[in-house]
């Protein structure tokens, strides 16, 4: 299996202000790869980079075998780039956006209507309807469809599912799962972590630095403490108790629980529990859990901004 | 296989997309084409410097036939209401300041002797100075109509006064004032529809994110630009049509020069204000900010520097030589000479000139400013 981009050293700023620092990575073809990270993480301005819209400072990029400097236009008339706002006209109808961006790609609708045709159908009975009138869920299908039109070798899509129902955010991920099973190689970018699970590789951008690189089983892997899932009455309390343990370390907040990571190589549920109960909390429970993606992503961002506890 | 139909049809597919925005938004549509016809129906019939129905007062302290015979003369033009015969000239200030006339003369005491004897007398004239263009008019009027009749009359003034100017308007006599508004607003609207709207349709792309994806096309950004144009340049036309068809038919405007060379001139004005636009819309991403240039960068001095309301000729020097570089000064010369002195290419070949260096100005710091990226 081919590349299909290739980084290296790639580092962007804009005035003094870093934005991309010492970039590299691989995405072979075929593959669905997110890029994870936070807002101002630099995921905007790295897909950006790779559709050519901007042009790096320093390091060497290669999207589709191509310089994205010299040959730029190659490049574009391959890709499919989906810009984190749904670039849509909103006064004009479904099926006259999607005509458009057909015709400013030199194709038409009919030619790969195949490659589309499950997304589209769902829009079909809105045919007639303007594009600024749609749900969330329905302007990303169709700007989805708008980016696919021209059948690329390459789609960049730039936080698709922000602002998206739950739904709708998992019949995306779905559609991209078909996408990629016709060969499409799709690089997408998001701030959910939930999202990370769902890609072939993930990698984790923080302050236009990459955190780490690979499969979502191979990133949690990362995470080697002890990990535990621990409930009391008083959320808050239990937070600030956890983080106060002598043996912490992390503590944070995950849904109805709280994820705490212990410093030492083992650490035993009843110990923790001892702990709470001795500081007056009630109905304790702690339960050890496996790491997940967001628990990998906190421990590393803490890495990064080089701070060993709090 | 992407290729086959080439980038033509791709051009077609945007220009058929520009024409859609225009007509889908109520808002553009409404300034593209009622603006015009409504512009040019309130500066015709409401917005007017001729005038009507000028209320005088005659004071006359020397009652002789001679006085009598000046005030109805004066009268009979039709343009003249008498308003008052006041005694004494110290009742004129109320009756300016009460708005009940627009101007008085006073004859001085023997007023008809004094003429026949020392072939000199005075009339005084007052008008209401705070409004300067209808006093200067009123004036010029009053002088005309008094040494009109004397010159009728047996008491030629030549004597004493050498020589006597006789105003004569060449190609609009009666001073009509829509003669010229109609190439004023001709330039004004243009400059709102082309410039405007244009640096306005660009900067909304950019806004929206659309201008990403059109980047990342197949679209050269000549054929983004050009795309963006076409419209505007085929509705500008039609708006030009338009109103020289209504100044023509409902005031009945002349063009005493070549219709085929005031399109074409037009044509080139649109141009102008076409390459305008889009150099605003390079160097801004906001609409917001593409407005304000194009109202208070190009509007305002199109309506105030052109010479449209104000005459060139007599604003202060700096002034002046802003309006050098404002097409729509060169544009209204043309227009004006064009329709009301029925003047040739071969007299304004000049003005053309400027308008053509201007375009090719501008035309060539837009591309050079386009951006194929982003910042």
């Amino acid at each position: 299996m081919g590349t299909a981009i290739s980084l290296d050293g790639v580092e962007k700023s804009f005035g003094a202000v870093p934005a991309l620092r010492n970039i590299a990575l691989r995405v072979d073809e075929g593959e669905l790869f997110g890029l994870i990270g936070a807002d101002g993480a630099g995921k905007t301005t790295l897909i950006r980079i790779l559709c050519t819209l901007l042009v790096a400072d320093d390091g060497k990029a290669e999207v589709l075998g191509l310089d994205p400097v010299k040959e730029y236009r190659s490049i574009r008339s391959r890709i499919g780039y989906m810009p984190g706002t749904f670039s849509l006209y909103e006064d004009l109808s479904v099926e006259e956006n999607l005509r458009f961006f057909a015709t400013v790609f030199n194709t038409t609708v009919e030619e790969n209507y195949e490659l589309i045709r499950d997304i589209y159908s769902q829009l079909e009975p809105f045919r007639t309807r303007r594009a600024g009138k749609l749900s969330g869920g329905m302007k990303q299908k169709l700007a989805l469809c708008c980016a696919l039109v021209h059948r690329p070798d390459l789609l960049l899509l730039d936080e698709p599912t922000t602002g998206v129902d739950a739904v709708s955010r998992r019949e995306f991920w779905e559609m991209l799962q078909r996408l990629k099973k016709q060969g499409i190689t799709i690089v997408v970018s998001t701030p959910y972590m939930d999202e990370a699970s769902l890609c072939d590789r993930v990698a984790f951008l923080q302050e236009g630095t990459l955190l780490a690189v690979d499969t979502p089983e191979g990133v949690t892997g990362l995470f080697t403490a002890p990990l535990f899932a621990v409930r009391a009455r008083e959320k808050y309390r239990l937070l600030r108790e956890l983080r106060g343990f002598e043996h912490a370390l992390s503590a944070y907040a995950f849904g109805s629980s709280v994820h705490y990571a212990d410093r030492r190589r083992s650490a035993s549920a009843g110990e923790i529990r001892d702990h709470l109960e001795k500081r007056g909390l009630q109905d304790i429970v702690v339960e050890p859990v496996r790491p997940g993606i967001e628990d990998t992503f906190m421990a590393l961002m803490k890495q990064g901004r080089g701070e060993g506890d709090d | 296989m992407k290729n086959r139909k080439g980038t033509a049809s791709s051009f077609r597919g945007f220009v058929k997309k520009e024409f859609l925005h225009i007509f889908r938004d109520r808002r553009s549509a409404a300034i593209l084409f009622g603006m015009p016809i409504i512009q040019l129906l309130l500066f015709g019939y409401a917005i007017r410097n001729e005038i009507n129905e000028v209320k005088i007062a005659v004071s006359d302290l020397s009652h002789d036939s001679l006085t009598r015979a000046i005030k109805s003369k004066l009268l009979s033009s039709g343009t003249f209401v008498l308003a008052g015969e006041p005694e004494s000239p110290a009742a004129i200030a109320p009756l300016f300041a009460e708005g009940e006339i627009d101007e008085a003369i006073i004859f001085e005491p023997g007023f008809g002797v004094r003429l026949e004897r020392d072939r000199r007398a005075e009339i005084q004239v007052i008008t209401d100075g705070s409004d300067p263009n209808v006093s200067r008019i009123i004036t010029g009027y009053t002088t005309a109509a008094v040494l009109d009749y004397l010159r009728q009359s047996s008491f030629p003034p030549e004597g004493k006064r050498g020589v006597v100017a006789e105003p004569l308007m060449m190609f609009n006599p009666s001073l009509k004032s829509v003669y010229l508004f109609v190439p004023g607003l001709m330039a004004m609207i243009l400059m709102l529809v082309s410039a405007l709207m244009t640096s306005i349709s660009i900067t909304r792309e950019k806004e929206s994110g659309t201008m990403e994806v059109l980047l990342v096309s197949s679209l050269k950004p000549v054929q983004i630009i050009l795309g963006k144009v076409v419209p505007y340049f085929i509705l500008s036309f039609v708006n030009v049509v338009s109103i020289v068809a209504i100044a023509s038919v409902v005031f009945g405007v002349p063009c005493r020069g070549s219709y085929l060379l005031l399109l074409m001139e037009s044509l080139l004005f649109i141009m102008t204000a076409l390459s305008l636009g889009i150099f605003i819309s390079t160097m801004t991403n906001s609409q917001q900010v593409a407005m304000m240039i194009s109202l208070g960068g190009l509007l305002l001095p199109t309506i105030l520097l052109s010479g449209f309301i104000f005459p060139v000729e007599s604003m202060p020097l700096p002034l002046q030589v802003i309006s050098n570089i404002i097409p729509a000064r060169w544009y209204l010369e043309i227009v004006r000479a064009i329709m009301l002195k029925g003047a040739g290419i071969s007299i304004l070949w000049q003005e053309t000139l400027v308008l053509v260096v201007m375009t090719g100005v501008l035309v060539a710091a837009s591309v050079r400013k386009f951006k194929e990226r982003l910042q």
